[in-house]
Parts: structure tokens; C-alpha cells; sequence
């Protein structure tokens, strides 16, 4: 298997696992609104379901993204596919 | 001060406008002190923050191609972050939002999910794929992948559809705030809205567009944030109110069912009586009070319009490289995550302030001539934004008789919670930067769209770069202008129809994009399929429930982009597999991008 066929199936796993996470948290969870919301866990006081909504998915997101960047960069340095500075 | 490189310097020269910011705050407090009216505080608040972002853009003006398209590729990405978050931060987020989530609770929380998850979307299947490719549009993408100015036109007709119909609500909410601060007629205060618009854009395109995008993300972050902190920390309910408003959510709940909403029903001759557009609560705050799949389709036409929407895209065009490009969406969604987290917040602190009888700024349960007497209610009632009326005849306020329009909640709050009125002018420039924010990306989009890829791309290839550049600026006035008379007709609501938007840029181009990137076998008779059969698809299915169709699966008239959509990828994948497979340049081309390093596919000129 040539390098670019490599790194491609790398970085398309790497898309599953975030878009699976993704699902979760946008999808997922949304499901079960109801039981969220008698669920007894309740982040600062919060019903779960309100809570996940205003700050949860949101904030998980925003991880998730820099995650994603600094694992597709990984990815690129290891096949030496990264882009030289000021290119 | 600045030596070297404007470039270099990004972070001296926005702190410093920053802290200046913060002074003109100061002095307008001062000013208030003095006895300066609410009238001229307004009118500063606007005027000055206006004039700023004229000056930034008449400084960026440029005569360079790839200036002018893509800000000369050089934007750092924290700032970049910035510009985006201004970019999509609209009329919609900023004044429009709390009001929603204000009055139909956890159902309207889902364009939160929605408007944030998309962005996950946008960073791991397109952002960086398109910045590799090079492109100035999106439309130049497709045109290029697929291969023919049929799907050239395609995307853009696509790409004009979706963003016209978002342009005009925010020129609408730029003339709403214009015609509040300044004191001038709304269809007068539209044309002023867009007079703004275009001075930030028309001189240095791209590169205009986003050193004001930044200058106004600025503004508008510190216009949400301090009256949240504030009227949190004014009320006791907590000094960090995102962590410490469950007591106060909780409240709200009691006091609804101690008011009895849900049980008392407003009749439809009273409902007569109340003006177009205001609505009272009747929705509890915090409970789950939809479906699981009506909150799930309304967060995922967001996420894959938000995915598809010209203008968020071509902001990561601007960005250095593909590694920033990819880091920079998580920026953009860090600074969007400010806001939005702050939302609930503000309808939870506004709510609670209207209601609840302990606290002093409570109205509900006074006599209603106490209320009529209030002077924030004077003004807001002539605003035509608030109303109140003693249906039951007993000459108490209760929680059904007070009707309030979703734009009010983020801007009269300030006063109804009894900040003083340097906020509410403060909130005006913030609102007015969102909505502008949003427009001039929007407008140049359009613009470019129709410049690059219609003139320069398919009528006149030839065209030196003076010409072409007149061309995009006279476009560019053109759009505005129709724009604003739309936006004067005032046919849909702020929030309706950016939502419309979204679902007619899913309709048409969230899979021609996806796939081109994620499926070398798409080729350009599918995309053409796709974008004009999806587009059609969703259009007539709003049609359809607009004029009375009860529509399938409960897709309503804010998630049409889903039967847009499904049709798009159908049609994409029957169609691409029908027809001949693309050619091996094509192929080779798709590899290309698939990898950061190497050249673009489309050089910096062209």
C-alpha cells in the first residue's frame, strides 16, 4: 500500500472516531431528553438535560475539535505530509 | 509604537483597541452621571463603533486579487477565530437567540446544539480540504472538482439562494437597532444599516471584512457578557452565573406553576388584541417540552447547513495553512461558545427578573397602571416590543397578559433589570456589530460568487484585475441594495428566516461538497443533480407547507433541509453512478488535496 493510501486510512479512521463522538453528544444524548432531565445527575445543580444542552454538548465540542486538529497533525508528521512553514 | 508588520503587531493593535473601547465605556458612564440623555448615549454607542469599523476598512482597502478574495492568505488563527465567530454570530445570535430560548425553552435549545456541532462537521470533512484546494469561492471548488460551468452555476445559484435569504434578515436587524438608537424610521434606518455595511466591505474585500469582523467581534462579546455578569451579580444569584443559576432556574419552574401557566389559556379574541409579532410565555423554561426527533432535526439541519453555508466557509480560505485552518475552526468555535453558553443564561436572568414578585424589577402580580406607568414599558410599548392587557378584567398583571417580542429580551433587559442606560447603548453597538458582522460576510460572498465565478470564470476570462475588482465592488453595492428593500418589506422574522437559510444551504450543497472531498467517484452530472434536485426539493416542500401542506415525519418549515437533502444525496449518488466516472486528472487532483503538504490545487492568482 503506497504512503498517501496509508495516511488516508489513518485519517479517515480518525474521522469515524470523531464523527462517532459527535453523534453522541449532537444526536445521541437527545434521545432521551426526558430521561436526562430525571436523571439524578445534575452538573451544578442543573437538570441534565438543560445543562447539556446550554454548556455540555457545546463545551465537549470544542475539545473535541482541538483534539481532532492535534490527532490529524500527528498523522500528517507521521507520513511526512505536513506542510513546511510560511509555504 | 507599531513597527514592523501590520501582521506582527495583531495583538498590540487589537489590545489597544480593546482598552480604548473600555474608556469610551467609562467616559459614556461618566457621561451618564453628568446628566447626558439616554438619547445621546444611544446615538455615541452607534455612531462611534460604526465610524471605527469604516475607518478599519477604508485602511484595508486593496487593489490586489488575492487581497481582495482571500486577505492575502496571512490571517494568524486565533484571529481568524475571531473574524469567524463574528461572521456567523448574527442579528440571530445576538438579539435574536435569548429571545427564543426565552419563550419556547428546551425546543429552541436545540439551534445551541445545532449552531455549534456544526462545526465539528466543518473541521473534520471539509475546512481544511477546501483551504488545501485554494479556491477564492466555494462555488470555485465545485467548479473546479466536478469539472463545467454547469455545476460552477449550480453552486452558485445554490450559494445565492441561502445567502440572500440570510443577508436580508441581518440588514433587517441592523435597521432595527439603527432605528432604536438613532431615533429614525425603521425602512430609513435600513438604508443606514446597509450605508455601514458597505464601507466596511467595498474598499478592501476580504481583507476589510476581516480586520472589522475582529474589530467587531470585540464589541459584541463584551456587549453580551457584562450585562450577564452584571444583572447575575445585581440580583445575588451568583457571581459566575454560567455554573450558578440552578436556584434560579428552579425558581422559574415554581413560578410558573404558582402563575398557572400551561392552565390559563388566552382566548382568541383577546389574542386579537395583541401586535404582530409578541408573544407571551407559554412554554416552561427548563423542561423537556418537545419530542426527541423535533429537537434532533432541528439540530441537525443546523449542523450540516452550518457545514454548507458560504461565508463561515471561505473565512478558513484566509488562514496561512491547512494545519491553521483546522486549528483555526477550533478557535472560531471557542469564541462562538462564549456567547452561545451565555444565552440561556440571559432568558434565564431576564425571566426571573420580569417575574419573580420578591425581586423589585418583578411585574407580574402588580396592578396593571402600575405597569403602564414604568418608563422602560413606555418606551419598549412604542417600540412596538412590548405589550400588556388586563384580559380577566381584575386589575392584576398575571404572567398571560404581558407579551413581550423575542427581540426585546436581549435588548431591554438591561434596562428592565435596572442596569443603567449605558448598557442598553452599549448592547445596541453590540448587536449592531453582529448583525453588520454577519451581512458584510454574507454580501461578499454574493458578491464574489458572482464576480469570480460568473464574470472572470465563465464570461470574461480575460479580464485584468482592475476590471475585475470594479466588477465585484459594483456587485457588491448592487446586492446590498436589493438586500435592504427586501429587509424592508419585513415578510419573515429574524430568526425565521436565518433558519430558512440554513436549511437551503443544506438542501443544495452540504453532500456536493462532502462527497467531493470524501468521494472520488462523484462526478460533475451528479453534483449538477444533486445541488439543483435538492435545492428544488427542499424549496417545494416549504412551499408546499407554507400554503397548508400538513408535510410527513413532522419536517416542518425550519427543517425542510432535511427532504432537501436526502433527495440531494440520492440524486448525487444515482446519477455520478450512472455516468462515466470522473477522469484521472480529476482523481489525482482529489489525492491531492487529501494531503497537506504540496502546492495548492489553484494557485494564489487566478
Amino acid at each position: 500500500m503506497s504512503k498517501q493510501a496509508q495516511h488516508w486510512e489513518k485519517t479517515r479512521g480518525l474521522l469515524f472516531v470523531t464523527l462517532a463522538i459527535w453523534f453522541v453528544f449532537s444526536i445521541g444524548i437527545f434521545l432521551f431528553g426526558a430521561e436526562m432531565e430525571a436523571s439524578s445527575i445534575r452538573p451544578f445543580g442543573y437538570p441534565l438535560s438543560y445543562y447539556m444542552t446550554c454548556q455540555g454538548s457545546l463545551g465537549i465540542f470544542v475539545i473535541l475539535i482541538f483534539w481532532f486538529a492535534g490527532r490529524q497533525e500527528k498523522i500528517d508528521e507521521e507520513f511526512g505530509f505536513s506542510e513546511r512553514e510560511d509555504d | 509604537m507599531f513597527k514592523g508588520k501590520f501582521i506582527d503587531n495583531l495583538p498590540k493593535i487589537y489590545g489597544t483597541y480593546t482598552g480604548g473601547f473600555i474608556v469610551f465605556i467609562i467616559l459614556m458612564a461618566i457621561g451618564e452621571q453628568a446628566g447626558m440623555s439616554a438619547k445621546v448615549i444611544g446615538i455615541c454607542f452607534v455612531a462611534f463603533t460604526v465610524l471605527i469599523y469604516a475607518l478599519i476598512g477604508y485602511l484595508s482597502r486593496t487593489i490586489q486579487v488575492d487581497a481582495y478574495y482571500l486577505a492575502g492568505r496571512q490571517v494568524p488563527t486565533v484571529f481568524n477565530g475571531m473574524a469567524t465567530a463574528a461572521d456567523w454570530m448574527s442579528g440571530a445570535s445576538f438579539v435574536a437567540m435569548a429571545g427564543g430560548i426565552y419563550f419556547k425553552g428546551y425546543g429552541y435549545m436545540a439551534l445551541l446544539v445545532g449552531w455549534t456541532g456544526g462545526y465539528v462537521l466543518v473541521a473534520s470533512l471539509l475546512a481544511p480540504y477546501l483551504r488545501k484546494f485554494g479556491c477564492y469561492t466555494v462555488p470555485d471548488f465545485i467548479g473546479t472538482r466536478y469539472g463545467g460551468n454547469l455545476a460552477r452555476l449550480s453552486a452558485v445559484i445554490v450559494l445565492t439562494v441561502a445567502s440572500f435569504t440570510y443577508v436580508t434578515a441581518q440588514i433587517n436587524a441592523t435597521g432595527t437597532i439603527a432605528s432604536v438608537a438613532l431615533d429614525i424610521p425603521f425602512n430609513i434606518a435600513v438604508y443606514v444599516g446597509l450605508a455601514s455595511i458597505l464601507m466596511c466591505s467595498m474598499l478592501g474585500g476580504m481583507r476589510a471584512v476581516t480586520w472589522t469582523q475582529v474589530a467587531q467581534y470585540i464589541v459584541l462579546i463584551i456587549a453580551y457578557l457584562i450585562p450577564v455578569f452584571w444583572i447575575s451579580n445585581k440580583m445575588g444569584a451568583g457571581v459566575f452565573p454560567h455554573l450558578m443559576l440552578a436556584d434560579e432556574v428552579a425558581r422559574i419552574a415554581e413560578l410558573e406553576s404558582q402563575f398557572g401557566l400551561g392552565s390559563i389559556k388566552n382566548s382568541a379574541a383577546d389574542l386579537k388584541q395583541v401586535p404582530k409579532g409578541l408573544s407571551g410565555i407559554t412554554k416552561a423554561h427548563a423542561e423537556v417540552n418537545t419530542t426527541p426527533w423535533k429537537f434532533i432535526s432541528l439540530a441537525v439541519c443546523m449542523m450540516a447547513g452550518t457545514a454548507s453555508l458560504p461565508h463561515v466557509m471561505m473565512r478558513y480560505f484566509t488562514t496561512p495553512s491547512v494545519k491553521a485552518a483546522r486549528r483555526s475552526v477550533g478557535w472560531s468555535l471557542f469564541f462562538i461558545f462564549l456567547l452561545y453558553s451565555s444565552a440561556p443564561m440571559l432568558a434565564t436572568l431576564s425571566k426571573l427578573s420580569l417575574m419573580d414578585p420578591n425581586l423589585a424589577t418583578g411585574i407580574i402580580g402588580k396592578s396593571i397602571s402600575e405597569v403602564k406607568a414604568i418608563d422602560w414599558y413606555q418606551n419598549w410599548n412604542q417600540a412596538n416590543l412590548m405589550f400588556v392587557s388586563d384580559f380577566n378584567g381584575n386589575g392584576t398583571l398575571e404572567l398571560n397578559e404581558f407579551f413581550m417580542g423575542g427581540k426585546a429580551v436581549v435588548l431591554a433587559t438591561p434596562e428592565i433589570a435596572g442596569l443603567p442606560y449605558v448598557i442598553s447603548g452599549l448592547v445596541a453597538a453590540g448587536g449592531m456589530a453582529a448583525a453588520m458582522s454577519t451581512a458584510d460576510g454574507l454580501v461578499l460572498a454574493i458578491s464574489n460568487a458572482l464576480s469570480h465565478d460568473i464574470y472572470y470564470k465563465m464570461i470574461n476570462p480575460k479580464a485584468e484585475t482592475a476590471k475585475r475588482l470594479l466588477i465585484a465592488r459594483i456587485l457588491l453595492v448592487l446586492i446590498g441594495f436589493a438586500g435592504a428593500t427586501i429587509a424592508a418589506l419585513e415578510i419573515q422574522g429574524i430568526l425565521g428566516s436565518v433558519i430558512w437559510a440554513f436549511d437551503f444551504a443544506m438542501s443544495g450543497l452540504f453532500f456536493p461538497l462532502v462527497l467531493g472531498v470524501w468521494w472520488k467517484r462523484a462526478n460533475a452530472q451528479g453534483a449538477v443533480a444533486g445541488m439543483l434536485g435538492g435545492l428544488a426539493a427542499g424549496s417545494a416542500y416549504l412551499i408546499a407547507v407554507r400554503s397548508g401542506y400538513p408535510g410527513f415525519l413532522d419536517i416542518t418549515q425550519l427543517t425542510f433541509g432535511i427532504v432537501g437533502s436526502v433527495v440531494s444525496l440520492v440524486l448525487m449518488i444515482v446519477v455520478s453512478l450512472a455516468t462515466k466516472a470522473p477522469d484521472a486528472a480529476t482523481q489525482k487532483m482529489v489525492d491531492d488535496v487529501r494531503v497537506p503538504s504540496g502546492k495548492a490545487i489553484l494557485g494564489r492568482q487566478h
